[in-house]
């Protein structure tokens, strides 16, 4: 029987007042702005846009307040705002290369062309608190030096001429897009980078350092970690050429991993490959890793059974607007569900002791 | 042939510079440049989405990064010149500034807006990404050797 059942709006309209009110906080204290949490909670406001899928700063700052900084639940926001929009078209492929780096470092190269470029990061921080910053937050002088000019060049460009890396073939088919297309596998690499660089960040980075512990270990260095802005340019179809539509700010991680050969590749260098919105280091890396313990059956590698190398294990596990969604409904009502487990459970009981009284 | 390819690449460069543009400077340039065009909007400011690609491993295959908002536009000018306008975000004026000044371009009022609009708008790009390259040469590390004492 099924039983539909009513009621609760009241209550539920009183809920989402009560939550305005604690959103708001304490009235004595000034309110945030979305500009302020665009500008000052950066990093928050670049995982929202990379999980969520859609570059847009200020939707993101949005989000963000409006879920009370809950970033799980501002992801949701954006991608539920992102399915309103309709879509123009694709861009082509940014070039990383040409990308204008605030941020650019190498852990295998020290004399890489181009050089180590810090950028403002937490690295050789000494992580103590900076009670300076609960007191007024005044920035001081920011050094500046002469600028660098022309690209910066991939270090994997050095690798590569040399033969010591595999290759990565271009091709120019049009990619996958599994916010059109459900999730099958096994998938293409590309399906692959796409679920990953909107994935959890969490699910990513348990991933990735299960690979460095041992599951499916690939060794992975550090052969360039790019962060800054890039072009993003369109064909436009009534101009009858490309133009640039916008700047982006991303992070790009390329690692380089040990390699024995196989069967039918002589010894080289494999990689792992990481791009992710906005300045999102740690993602970028664990994507990277995550990427490359992937790749283990075109590169003819052994199944060793690790997580980080089951793609439907990752794939199927690593969205969190998916996994939340699931999660969260097992608090929603369920009353009739349970009645009928009640109602079973009592059976057996009834049952089990009608058997016990007749043996008796 | 060559002035076509020309003419081209400068309408390229005019577009990119406006869709990069923040939309509170062109407005504000807009405005102060006192040009008000006949015009009919041929396309209304339309708030969508264009899916970004990149390349694995930067060089190889494409795949699907994640999604930008842009707002394009379309308009007519009295003598039937036709611009359009590309910008990323959400800002429906910004959109048809940009459409406006697109199809300025090319009339003879190219030079005025050029000079009016987006000499400015070049400059404080430019500035922008100097300062941003100033600052990241600064965070550059000069390696030295230690002295080992061996000799």
């Amino acid at each position: 029987m099924y039983v539909a059942v009513k009621g609760g709006e009241r209550a539920i309209d009183n809920a989402h007042a009560w939550l305005a009110e604690e959103r708001r906080g304490d009235l004595a204290v000034p309110e945030l702005t979305v500009a302020q949490i665009r500008e000052q909670m950066a990093l928050a406001v670049n995982r929202v846009m990379a999980e969520g899928s859609l570059y847009d700063p200020d939707l993101a700052a949005l989000a963000i307040k409006q879920a009370r900084g809950d970033l799980i639940e501002a992801i949701f926001l954006i991608r539920a705002y992102r399915t309103t929009l309709p879509r123009f078209g694709a861009s082509l492929p940014v070039d990383t290369g040409a990308m204008a780096c605030d941020r650019r470092v190498s852990a295998t190269f020290k004399d890489a062309p181009g050089g180590q470029v810090l950028g403002p990061t937490f690295d050789y921080t000494h992580r103590l608190l900076d009670f300076k910053l609960a007191a007024d937050g005044e920035a001081g002088q920011v050094a500046e030096a002469a600028p660098l000019h022309g690209p910066t060049p991939h270090i994997m460009g050095f690798l590569d001429r040399e033969n010591l890396i595999q290759p990565e073939p271009a091709g120019e088919t049009t990619p996958p897009d599994l916010t059109r297309e459900p999730l099958e596998l096994p998938a293409s690499r590309a399906l692959r980078l796409q679920a990953l660089t909107r994935a959890d960040e969490g699910f990513t980075l348990g991933m990735a350092y299960s690979t460095q512990r041992g599951y499916a270990r690939n060794h992975a260095f550090v052969a360039e970690l790019r962060i800054g802005a890039v072009a993003v340019e369109m064909e436009i179809p009534e101009l009858g050429f490309s133009i640039e539509i916008g700047e982006i700010t991303l992070t790009e991680c390329e690692t380089v991993n040990q390699f024995q050969g196989s069967k039918t590749q002589p010894p080289q260098f494999t990689r792992g490959y990481g791009l992710v919105f906005g300045m999102t280091e740690r993602k970028a890396i664990s994507m990277a890793l995550v990427d490359r313990a992937l790749r283990w059956a075109e590169l003819g590698e052994d199944n060793l059974g690790a997580p980080a190398q089951d793609e439907e294990f990752v794939l199927y596990h690593c969205d969190n607007i998916q996994a939340t969604g699931f999660l969260e409904h097992i608090k929603l009502p369920h009353y009739v569900d349970f009645q009928s487990e009640l109602e079973l459970i009592r059976k057996l009981r009834r049952d089990a002791q009608q058997m016990q009284e007749a043996a008796e | 042939m060559q002035a076509t390819i020309d003419s081209q690449a400068a309408r390229k460069g005019w577009l990119g510079l406006l869709a990069k543009a923040p939309a509170a400077k062109l407005a504000q340039l807009w405005a102060a440049a006192n040009i008000t065009p006949t015009h009919h909007v041929l396309r209304a400011p339309e708030i969508g989405a264009v899916m970004v690609r990149g390349r694995a491993g930067a060089v190889g295959a494409a795949f699907n990064l994640g999604e930008m908002s842009v707002t394009r536009a379309s308009v007519r000018l009295a003598d039937g010149t036709i611009g359009h306008g590309y910008v990323q975000g959400r800002d429906r004026t910004h959109a048809l500034h940009a459409a406006l000044i697109d199809a300025l371009m090319q009339t003879d009022a190219a030079g005025q807006v050029d000079r009016a609009i987006l000499s400015p708008l070049r400059a404080a790009a430019a500035d922008r990404q100097t300062a941003r390259a100033a600052k990241a040469a600064a965070t550059k590390v000069d390696f030295f050797t230690m002295v080992r004492g061996e000799d």
